[in-house]
């Protein structure tokens, strides 16, 4: 193999090219369409309810709710994704959130267990719930669907027979922390000017994930001009970055203003980028969308496909059971309906963000915006007042106009 | 040529697909109570032209006249001809398997009053049409509980309840084995006895020249010659002639083989059909390609090539698979299809699009695909690694894409099998099986898909051909197998090899010494 002549060696990301995603121009920046529509139509609905609550929804407190209050259905949607993208579901996540929640809750409070390592049992146990549907998955051969609409069923019979019909509480302070407490003032507060005090804490950690971002895009932007790879113009990737930055120091600077960082979206910061190293970057994650993309060609290019579904659904077993203590700490108390139709909305999200019916297309940060998609409608319609039946039936068009916009791009770059 | 005797004339039949010529003046016609056989290579348009008979393709869609007893016809589609009483039965079975022998006779034709179905007269009719056809088993019984033979009788009896008056069979004993074939053959000419006219598209020569009266063989999408059987005496031999008499109309890019030890060998390999655990798809199959060398596989539909090396290449086919594999002169045993790769065999598939690519990723991702551990370190890609070693591979196969980064669904057929290719030389696969390389490829990517099976032949490795084109494999092998109803029936070194030798032994039936 010799290396590529250079003569194409800075290929020119402008003017369409003949193959390749369907791509649309925006003040002559060149966007695929079908990638970056989500993050549009995220920005486009955060501004329409900012202005329908007259700025209420970017308050510092509604801020740091929306991020508490959706923080499972987050978790979740980042399993589901990588399940979806292999061309399953899993509609039983609800009911694992709920026993888990339970497991975690008889372990904690009945056998007075230290948390962290009733945490880690808890997590096991969503691990094994996830091998027993994975094996029926991926070595038994039966249908997700059927697999997980029976766990559904299974998972809440067993939650009921653990609580016994009632909820087991209240939790030990550092889970409740966990799920609905905020980073400590370490280093006390800073004067913003007529923004009022803010966490100089907070602050530190925001500027060091922007820096962080820049630093590690510049360096993946170098790598690749090394190889003489296709990147966006500089102006074009100073501007992702720049946007980027002032949307996180937007929402840091804020959450500094009300009670510093929810522990949850440390945490969820942590499970995005490692997620999103697994879908990118990982063996493990390439081959998830290879089996998505086509069963048969990954069997035949020699991918374990039967240990990589098993694996995804230990891994969505696990991240649920995460969820199920985070939710069962929020409400300190672990009851029998937790988690009801909490599938639903990580399918929702999966699907909003991106992913494809038929698999082999998704993303973990589509996945997460997908979510926060949903948590933006329902906290703003809720601040308007608006009642659930209409909040449902939005969520209900926005879902239904993300997967024909999804149909309708991919027809359109099809010709 | 016109006779009062003729049922059906097709005249100057031309049809084209978008860059093909799938048949060009085609003339068949075919006389009253006569069973009529097809003969032609895969791909000579034997199977397009019935589909222009039986309405598949419209009137309007290719040009020419059809005439069915002296009326001119001009079908819209499928139920226009079968009203005629023309009915096609696909080399496909397109039965319901899960529907009852009944149903599936009356499917879109149900016995009904006021739109509910009448099960009394559907059954009883059934079990006429059934006596008919000579198959002893209950109307009621589900399609998928009788094998295949019965099942191809079940087809026939539909035809029958349509009032048929041209049939027409496609294949009809490809997947049959001799008792059922042979049942079938006698059912045909008693249904000639009845006054039903028969078409019969075979690649089976015995069975053409023990029941057809007469044959039309296509070449190329031409008709070449009708031949009466009777009359002109014809042979197995004068057959094959008609179907494989033309120039090497390709050319070649020259090439001197420089051959080593012994890379590739199998012995007694033995194959089942999933579907039908008794039948033997592949039978004690033997044969060897040595480093350097180009080895051709020919045979027709159905010869089990494909499945012989899907087989081999980590069990992807077939149950009941037995036999030995040799690499380099040592045994290995091969259960997946990571265990063949790891013994540095590679297959590219006939089908590109349904198993050989992922469609919708990019040239790089299939590329590095069958061995993407080789460009990672601890479970993590480096993907600038990759990058370079996919162009490296688009610019060496001259893959026509802007970049690797474009998706392969939108690639031409020629720069597909292109990727297909570079995913399997990058594993670094000393045999490599390759599958019809150059079906669907327009001419030009074909001569760029040989010069690379050349090169690769030359750089050592062992290159096993597989393909239904008889001047490709004589104008690239350096030996050549043939194989016919799961049987290796030849070997012909290349010196020795020409289309009516292969074709001859393409079509034996019984396992005969050849060549050495």
């Amino acid at each position: 193999m010799s290396s590529v002549s250079p003569a194409t060696a800075p290929a020119a990301p402008a003017g369409p090219p003949s193959t390749g995603p369907a791509r649309t121009t925006v003040f002559g920046v060149s966007l695929n369409i079908r990638q970056s529509g989500i993050y549009i139509a995220f920005a486009l609905i955060v501004v329409l309810f900012t202005i329908l609550t007259e700025g209420a929804l970017l308050q510092p407190q509604n801020i740091s709710n929306i991020i508490v209050q959706n923080s499972y259905i987050l978790i979740l949607s980042i399993g589901m994704i990588l399940i979806i993208i292999a061309g399953h579901i899993d509609l039983s996540v609800g009911s694992v959130v709920a026993v888990t929640g339970a497991i975690a809750a008889v372990l904690m409070v009945d056998y007075g267990i230290p948390w962290p390592v009733a945490l880690v049992l808890t997590l096991i146990a969503g691990g094994l719930i996830g091998a027993w549907q994975g094996f029926w998955i991926a070595y038994f051969g039966i249908p997700a669907f059927i697999v997980t609409l029976a766990g559904m069923l299974l998972f809440r019979a067993l939650t009921l027979t653990v609580l016994g019909n009632q909820g087991i509480g209240p939790f030990p302070d550092p889970v409740r922390t966990l799920s609905n407490g905020f980073t400590d003032g370490y280093f006390g507060n800073i004067g913003l000017g007529m923004l009022g005090g803010a966490d100089i804490f907070s602050l530190l950690v925001g500027v060091l994930v922007v820096g962080g971002m820049a630093l590690s895009q510049w360096r993946t932007r170098t790598a690749r001009l090394g190889y003489h790879q296709a990147v966006d113009p500089l102006p074009v990737f100073l501007l992702k970055i720049v946007t980027a930055a002032a949307v996180i120091m937007f929402v840091v600077v804020q959450l500094a203003r009300f009670r510093n960082l929810p522990w949850v979206l440390v945490l969820l910061a942590l499970l995005v980028l490692a997620y999103s190293l697994v879908t990118t970057r990982a063996v493990f994650g390439r081959q998830v969308y290879a089996i998505g993309g086509n069963l048969q060609a990954a069997v035949l290019s020699g991918i374990k496909v039967k240990q990589v579904v098993f694996w995804i659904f230990v891994n969505m077993g696990v991240l649920a059971a995460l969820a199920g203590v985070i939710f069962a700490g929020r409400l300190n108390q672990a009851g029998p309906t937790a988690g009801n139709a909490f599938e639903l909305d990580a399918i929702a999200a999966a699907f909003i963000g991106g992913a494809a019916v038929q698999g082999g297309v998704g993303k973990v940060v589509g996945a997460i915006t997908g979510g926060l998609i949903m948590g933006v409608i329902n906290n703003g319609m809720s601040l308007i007042g608006s009642p659930s039946e209409r909040v449902m039936l939005v969520k209900g068009v926005v879902l239904l106009a993300a997967v024909a916009f999804d149909v309708w791009a991919k027809r359109r770059a099809a010709r | 040529m016109t006779s009062p005797g003729d049922i059906l004339r097709m005249q100057e039949i031309t049809k084209t697909f978008p860059g093909v010529r799938a048949l060009q003046d085609v003339n068949l016609s075919v006389r009253r109570g006569e069973i009529h056989a097809i003969c032609g290579e895969n791909g000579a348009g034997k199977s397009t032209l019935m589909k222009v008979l039986s309405g598949v393709y419209p009137h309007g869609s290719y040009e020419g006249e059809i005439s069915f007893d002296g009326q001119e016809c001009r079908f819209a589609g499928i139920r226009d001809s079968e009203q005629r009483g023309i009915v096609i039965i696909h080399q496909e079975l397109a039965l319901c398997p899960q529907l009852s022998i009944a149903e599936n006779i009356f499917l879109g034709n149900e016995r009904s009053r006021r739109g509910l179905i009448d099960w009394n007269r559907t059954n009883h009719e059934a079990r006429v049409l059934l006596d008919r056809v000579g198959l002893p088993e209950n109307p009621v019984t589900v399609v998928s509980d009788i094998g295949v033979g019965k099942q191809q009788l079940v087809e026939i009896a539909k035809a029958l309840s349509k009032e048929v008056r041209l049939l027409i069979l496609d294949e009809p004993t490809a997947a049959l084995n001799d008792e059922d074939s042979a049942h079938l053959l006698d059912l045909l000419r008693g249904l000639r006895e009845e006054g039903i006219t028969c078409v019969i598209i075979s690649h089976k020569l015995n069975e053409i020249a023990a029941i057809a009266d007469r044959v039309t063989i296509l070449r190329d999408g031409r008709s070449i010659e009708t031949l009466d059987m009777d009359a002109d005496d014809v042979t197995e031999d004068r057959i094959i002639s008609g179907m494989v008499g033309r120039d090497l109309e390709h050319r070649y890019p020259p090439h001197e083989p420089s051959i080593g030890e012994e890379a590739f060998r199998i012995e007694d390999w033995t194959v089942h059909s999933p579907v039908q655990r008794d039948r033997v798809v592949v039978s004690n199959a033997a044969l060897s390609v040595r480093h350097g060398e180009i080895v051709g596989l020919a045979g027709l539909m159905g010869a089990g090539r494909t499945e012989l090396a899907m087989s081999v290449f980590g069990r992807s086919y077939g149950v009941d698979v037995s036999g030995r594999v040799y690499r380099d002169g040592k045994q290995v045993e091969i259960r997946n299809v990571r265990d063949a790769i790891g013994h540095g065999i590679a297959y590219a598939t006939e089908d590109r699009k349904r198993y050989g690519l992922n469609l919708i990723e990019d040239i790089k991702r299939n590329i590095s695909a069958a061995d993407l551990g080789r460009l990672a370190r601890r479970g993590w890609v480096d993907d600038n690694e990759e990058y370079r070693v996919a162009e490296g591979f688009r610019h060496d196969m001259n893959i026509k894409a802007p970049s690797v980064l474009s998706v392969t669904g939108k690639l031409s057929g020629g720069n597909q099998q292109k990727v297909v290719l570079s995913k399997w030389i990058f594993t670094d696969a000393d045999v490599l099986i390759l599958d019809e390389p150059t079906r669907g490829i327009d001419v030009g990517a074909k001569y760029e898909i040989y010069s690379i099976i050349n090169r690769l032949a030359d750089s050592g490795k062992a290159v096993l051909v597989i393909s239904s084109e008889l001047p490709e494999l004589l104008g690239l092998c350096d030996r050549i197998y043939t194989m016919s109803a799961g049987h290796i029936t030849g070997e012909l070194p290349r010196h020795e090899a020409t289309q009516e030798r292969l074709m001859t032994l393409m079509t034996t039936l019984t396992t005969k010494d050849t060549a050495r």
